[in-house]
């Protein structure tokens, strides 16, 4: 009985730490979830055809020429070894056409990113350019590769930081796909 | 257990590249007068980098941190708060940017717990103080042997 309270004490120690511990502290939760997606107009990247030319090329596109549909926003780039790592799983599910595929080339040079899809095929429906990293910041990304999901709405529904496997998709992601419509 | 490992090697590696060969953009400078330059010097350092996380703004180097330097800059030439400021990069980045957490029901265990813990500690303490005193009363001296005093006192 005398040692009830500091086993309670270095029970909850413990616990605390198992929790604490076995979190990435790297992953933060995004303040954009539920929140209407940032407002973006950025150039189109002149690139290899595209997967999907469902979009006409416009030279610049927002958040309204993707409005109705839900859409993923994947930025990346092709200086950020963690694209190369999801970029098949792109491929894949640009194939399966379950939703429409918005790359943001982030900080990149045009030549880079031209001869980086060239080799590896072109998921994105459209690939809008963010040079300067200003539509990244408005998104809250702090390290390529991030994907969020986009509703029919309008409204974030969900941040994926880090290469997009297929498990986050059909876990995170899949079950998403027709909310906010 | 194969895919985890894979994963973790894969973030990995996204974390470290994030440094490499990105194209930086020439931006054109911002100036500043003298007073501002002294509140955007007295905000930086409660700013975190995300990259680096426990540098703040002032002191990184990282891309990032340096692009949202810039947007800081900007932001205090165009005459928003300090408080305006902040919210702006929690709005985008959450809590985290900032060093000190706000104090809202999601924080209240972060702010109140140490407090807590010590009126726990206390409360532990003046039972141990009350409980050895109570047991000090309860338990009479034994009864004096006379001859072993007088014993005593004699030699």
């Amino acid at each position: 009985m005398r040692y009830a309270i500091p086993l309670v004490v270095l029970a909850v120690l413990i616990g605390f730490f198992a929790v604490g511990l076995n979190r990435d502290p790297r992953l933060l939760p995004s303040p954009l979830i539920g929140k209407a997606a940032p407002a973006f107009d950025l150039p189109v990247l002149a690139a290899p055809a595209a997967a999907d030319t469902a979009v006409a090329a416009p030279q610049r596109l927002g958040n309204a020429a993707f409005a109705g549909k839900p859409y993923l926003v994947n930025f990346f780039a092709s200086w950020c070894a963690g694209c190369q790592v999801e970029h098949p799983y792109l491929m894949t599910l640009a194939r399966q056409g379950v939703v429409t595929l918005v790359g943001v080339d982030y900080k990149d040079a045009q030549a880079d990113v031209s001869q980086w899809l060239a080799a590896r095929g072109n998921p994105y429906a459209p690939i809008l350019v963010d040079l300067d990293g200003r539509a990244g910041i408005d998104f809250g990304v702090y390290g390529v590769p991030e994907t969020f999901l986009v509703g029919a709405d309008g409204r974030v529904l969900h941040k994926h930081v880090g290469p997009l496997t297929p498990e986050a998709f059909e876990h995170d992601f899949k079950p998403l796909l027709g909310a906010g419509s | 257990m194969r895919s985890w490992a894979a994963a973790l090697l894969a973030l990995g590696l996204a974390l470290t590249a994030v440094s490499e060969a990105q194209v930086t953009v020439e931006k054109p400078e911002i100036p500043l007068s003298s007073e501002q330059e002294a509140r955007l010097a007295e905000l930086l350092p409660d700013l975190r980098c995300l990259v680096c996380q426990n540098e703040s703004l002032a002191e990184s180097r990282a891309p990032l941190a340096l692009d949202l330097k810039y947007e800081v800059r900007g932001l205090v030439a165009s005459g928003k708060s300090a408080p305006e400021i902040k919210q702006y990069l929690v709005d985008r980045y959450g809590d985290f940017v900032l060093f000190r957490p706000p104090f809202d029901p999601r924080t209240w265990l972060l702010w109140l717990g140490p407090i807590g813990l010590v009126l726990l500690a206390l409360w532990v303490l003046l039972r141990q103080i009350r409980g050895s005193r109570r047991a000090a009363a309860a338990a009479p001296l034994p009864p004096v042997d006379d001859a072993a005093l007088k014993k005593l006192l004699d030699e």
